[in-house]
């Protein structure tokens, strides 16, 4: 049910001429390359619709001093590829900051006793000190590493999350995995992430893919793998890739692969275990939902292994159904009609939730910018609703996730990639939208000004989103954020009034 | 379908419904080739043993939850309490928005800083023009009056030098030459976040009173140290100074950073020490620091320069207040006034018509090492007893404060400090030698969750409580407040206990 509708590109133009107008000459052009506005391509989708074009340079370094929104490699391997795999101890190798920081962040829901045979929500940090960085950190990685084996003697194996400094001071990180790996049996896995590497998250997850091919599926540490003995194969069999259960999107997501008739065999790496990620390779699609994320690995499995691998969106009915139509295809009809009885029977919640909130909510506009998948894969679950997007950017997209973004957005949508503090807040002040979906570091300066917001990373500490479970919880977020009554108390009553205030609608 | 759009059900009752509990009982037999319920049960018992403690105790290595962050946070907090000032941190660009996040989830603030962003090639070339281009953008861009620049551990690691980068900088016009660009060198790799605040505040003094005469005046500094009450803290103080009628400067004074108004706009800056008065406190007769261990070398150059120093321990509690007026009063001759010592009445009269629920009760304090010295001595001043006192970012200097405090006090007799160790050690410490209430910040609600000891927070980061840090608990007022949190844990804790109909509840009490 897509909506059919264009936003106003003329003006889109000249915020971006504004804001550019701000930087230093040599800067403003580089950051031209940046932004743009849709326009209507000649491609026509899958879905029968044309294509816009949302043509911007992307997955360059930033400009310093302008203050970024991205994070790093070791962010995009620790926090989000390699953080959630839940049986195993992933060690913030380096100094105390970036485990403390990125510590229990991520929501990746989990079930487990921490501590004991579980271990994401902990902060494991070999500490560097001077001496470390002076005379280099390999002994003292040993010896965590076998102090992690006598206290957390459960843990199916340890990963070594580079920090900065690993790299810079010639640390061996490898060696010492291997040694310990034979010592103890167990995995080891040396992440390269150092957080200079690259331009952003984004090499961190390829970074932490590569590993999972090396030290995972090629063992390159030689340790004993789980016993996998008694798993029969079965030709529904599928794994999750690039579902990392924040706020338990990956368990919304996974009872309705079941339903279908299908066999999650892996989740990666949302409340994963390091033997879901080992018989990966066993399976006979990979279902990817974060592209951006875990591309590489699904790849390398096509090409070494032979499992196929299919882009899905489980945002919103519209997306969900068509995903579980594509995905039914893929295993023939008797997957087919059990998929059009799952269809079925959630379209009576579907209903409900859209009857219920598509008033509340019916042409408020929408502004996002987020990470891996989100600035485009969310935007139908909005249009379900009745509600616009105006503008979307990737902090760390690249070309091929802006030429998917044509997908989905209409023309006349502001783009823009990894936009500065600067700019979002022009762009935001200029277009006035009626919801923005951003990160903690955007929430506050955008309710400051007035306007409503939610955390599209954490999902606001709310959540699951995915799948139609989420997609109510979803639609009740939006409400409550865009219809709650404090918007309309910002001014005060003695001040001149500018425009009228907000009305709120109260829960039902 | 447990999902209904009557009815939402968020994550917590959703994910118990039986299609979801059925679905994860079947991911966890079929697919994770987990350990045993057995093998789990018995190693978590295990890890509550005196002989697991002493294994985790005997680490060297492996930090495991520890309550620290790293020096660059230190820095970024003690910039943000100078006027229009905008935080430049040198290095990796994903630690910058590290901070700035750490700092919004406490806060639930806006938190400004930039990075150099430097990469691979800055790696191997040093970070010269990432300092030049990022001074140029972060003064066209955010109309800063200062930039105060610190340092990410890469930048430290290639040993970059932060005092000719700028002054090449200004050379190449990316500021003007005149404009205040104070620095601090602050490596991850040592010490802590509070050795971050001291390395920033040093580096601001230094910017602004090196080759400068001192002309003694009257007026007293305060620096208040890091500190995430500090917008409740330091409101409190200017009130009781105000009170007082003292002259004084506040040194970094982050209270209205976060702590800005939602009317429509967003203010990247608010508040803040005025950078002329940054100037102006060469001239002042005496500084203090309501943190002595935030500002080792900060008060160390302050004392170089003339001035009389004296430093506390963060000055919550009756007799850690009472210190701090007596000196203040001492120093500018100004008495303490007679609404401030009625208040001082209405805390110690609260303070008795609640002793009975607070006398005996044992304690776990965590935090940073001024904090932990201040609620260990408020503890004690209730009649408690605070059984275990822990500092990752303690050094050794701490053990000996604390304990000279812990035999000030009968109430010490029992008391154990730890410096250096973390949250997984407390765990064990509180397995073996259990307390009746563990106080900290939130991350404490892991040790709460295992060990069932009620956490009351009291100290950054509060993630998971909103609106606290907006409340004093500095001066008597602000003592008013803490206790009132230790009591209210101590009733909910009661009436928790004894709310089992027809089991507990003839403790149930109305009146307490």
């Amino acid at each position: 049910m897509s909506l059919d509708y264009t936003n106003d590109g003329e003006k889109m133009e000249a915020l971006i001429t504004d804001v550019l107008n701000a930087y230093p000459d040599k800067f403003a052009k580089r950051r031209k390359k940046h932004l743009n506005v849709a326009k209507d391509g000649e491609e026509v989708g899958e879905e029968g619709r044309a294509l816009t074009e949302c043509d911007v340079k992307s997955n360059i370094k930033s400009i310093p001093g302008v203050m970024t929104i991205r994070g790093c490699a070791y962010a995009g391997s620790k926090g989000v590829v390699w953080g959630p795999v839940k049986d195993m101890v992933h060690i913030s190798h380096g100094p105390v900051g970036c485990g403390q920081y990125s510590w229990s962040q991520r929501r990746n829901y989990y079930i487990g006793k921490t501590g004991i045979d579980t271990f994401v929500t902990m902060q494991f940090t070999s500490d560097f000190q001077e001496k470390d960085i002076v005379f280099g950190g390999d002994k003292k990685l040993e010896k965590v590493i076998d102090e992690i084996n006598v206290l957390f003697p459960l843990a199916k194996g340890v990963t070594v999350q580079s920090e900065c400094p690993i790299g810079l001071i010639g640390d061996d990180i490898e060696a010492v995995s291997k040694k310990k790996a034979k010592e103890s049996g167990k995995t080891i896995v040396p992440v390269r992430c150092e957080g200079f590497r690259g331009v952003s998250q984004s090499l961190g997850h390829h970074i932490a893919n590569d590993a999972v091919r090396d030290w995972v599926f090629d063992n390159k540490g030689g340790a004993k793998q789980n016993d996998d003995a008694g798993f029969e194969p079965s030709p529904y069999d599928v794994n999750v890739i690039g579902d990392y259960n924040i706020g338990g999107d990956a368990w919304a997501s996974r009872i309705l692969l079941e339903e279908m008739g299908l066999r999650v065999v892996g989740n990666w790496s949302g409340d994963a275990t390091l033997a879901e990620i080992e018989r990966a390779p066993k399976a006979k699609l990979n279902l990817i939902h974060c592209y951006r994320s875990m591309n590489y690995i699904c790849r390398h499995m096509e090409e070494k292994y032979g499992v196929a691998w299919m882009e899905y969106n489980f945002f919103g009915p519209s997306q969900i159904e068509a995903s579980m139509r594509k995905i039914a295809k893929h295993f023939g009809p008797e997957i087919e009609e059990k998929t059009e009885a799952v269809i079925a029977k959630y379209r009576v919640l579907v209903d409900a939730v859209i009857a219920k909130y598509r008033p509340r909510l019916e042409g408020k506009t929408v502004m996002l910018y987020v990470g891996g998948l989100r600035p485009r894969h969310v935007i139908t679950a909005y249009e379900d609703l009745g509600m616009q997007i105006v503008g979307t950017g990737y902090e760390f997209g690249h070309g091929d996730d802006y030429q998917r973004t044509g997908h989905y957005v209409k023309e006349g949508t502001l783009i823009y990639d990894d936009v500065t503090g600067y700019e979002l807040e022009k762009f935001i002040e200029g277009v006035r939208p009626d919801l923005v979906g951003s990160g903690i570091k955007e929430k506050y300066p955008v309710q400051k000004m007035g306007i409503p917001f939610r955390q599209m990373h954490s999902w606001d500490y709310s959540g699951p989103y995915h799948g139609y479970d989420g997609f109510a919880i979803f639609a009740r977020d939006m409400d409550l954020a865009i219809n709650n009554p404090v918007w309309g108390l910002m001014k005060a009553p003695w001040k001149p009034k500018a425009e009228p205030a907000p009305t709120a609608i109260a829960a039902e | 379908m447990p999902q209904s759009a009557e009815k939402v059900l968020d994550h917590a009752p959703l994910f118990r419904e039986p299609e979801y509990t059925d679905m994860l009982a079947r991911k966890k037999v079929m697919f994770e080739c987990g350990v045993s319920d057995v093998q789990i049960q018995d190693t978590s018992e295990w890890t509550k043993t005196w002989e697991y403690r002493e294994k985790n105790l005997a680490r060297t290595a492996l930090v495991v939850n520890p309550a620290k962050a790293c020096q660059p946070l230190g820095a970024v907090f003690a910039a943000a309490g100078f006027e229009k000032t905008m935080s430049f941190v040198h290095g990796s660009q994903g630690c910058v928005a590290y901070y700035r996040s750490h700092l919004s989830r406490h806060f639930k603030e806006p938190s400004s800083a930039v990075s150099s962003s430097m990469t691979e090639d800055a790696a191997v070339f040093g970070g010269l023009n990432n300092m030049v281009d990022g001074l140029a953008n972060t003064y066209k861009l955010y109309d800063p009056k200062m930039i105060a620049v610190s340092t990410t551990c890469m930048a430290e690691v290639i040993g970059d030098d932060l005092h000719a980068f700028i002054q090449t900088a200004k050379q190449k016009g990316s500021v003007p030459e005149n404009f205040d660009v104070p620095f601090a060198h602050t490596p991850a790799f040592v010490g802590s976040h509070t050795d971050g605040y001291d390395n920033m505040m040093k580096g601001v003094l230094e910017h602004f009173w090196k080759d400068k005469e001192r002309k003694v005046g009257t007026r007293i500094n305060i620096i208040p140290g890091f500190d995430g009450f500090v917008v409740g803290n330091n409101r409190e103080l200017k009130r009781i100074l105000d009170a007082m009628g003292v002259d004084y400067t506040i040194l970094s004074d982050a209270a209205d950073q976060y702590d800005t108004p939602a009317d429509g706009e967003f203010r990247m800056y608010d508040g803040g020490t005025k950078i002329d008065d940054v100037a102006a406190a060469l001239d002042a007769r005496a500084t203090l620091s309501l943190q002595s261990w935030c500002t080792k070398k900060t008060m160390g150059f302050i004392g170089e320069k003339g001035q009389e120093t004296a430093s506390f321990h963060y000055p919550m509690g009756v007799g850690a207040t009472d210190d701090l007026l007596m000196k203040i009063s001492d120093l500018t001759g100004k008495p303490i006034p007679v609404e401030i010592e009625k208040e001082r009445g209405r805390f110690v009269d609260a303070m008795a018509d609640s002793q009975a629920h607070l006398h005996g009760k044992k304690y776990a304090i965590y935090g940073d090492p001024d904090f932990v010295y201040a609620m260990a001595r408020f503890v004690m001043e209730t009649g408690g007893e605070p059984t275990h006192c822990l500092a990752t970012n303690g050094k050794t200097e701490w053990v000996e404060e604390m304990k000279a405090l812990f035999a000030s006090s009968p109430f010490g007799a029992n008391a154990q400090v730890w410096a250096g160790k973390d949250l997984w050690h407390l765990r064990s410490l509180l397995f073996t030698e259990p307390v009746d209430f563990l106080i900290g910040s939130s991350y404490g609600k892991y040790l709460e969750r295992d060990t069932g000891t009620p956490l009351i927070r009291l100290t950054f980061p509060i993630f998971d409580r909103h609106h606290h840090h907006r409340f004093p608990v500095w001066g008597y007022q602000g003592g008013l407040r803490v206790l009132t949190t230790l009591l209210d844990k101590v009733f909910d804790t009661l009436d928790r206990e004894t709310i089992n109909p027809g089991v507990t509840d003839y403790s149930y009490d109305l009146t307490r």
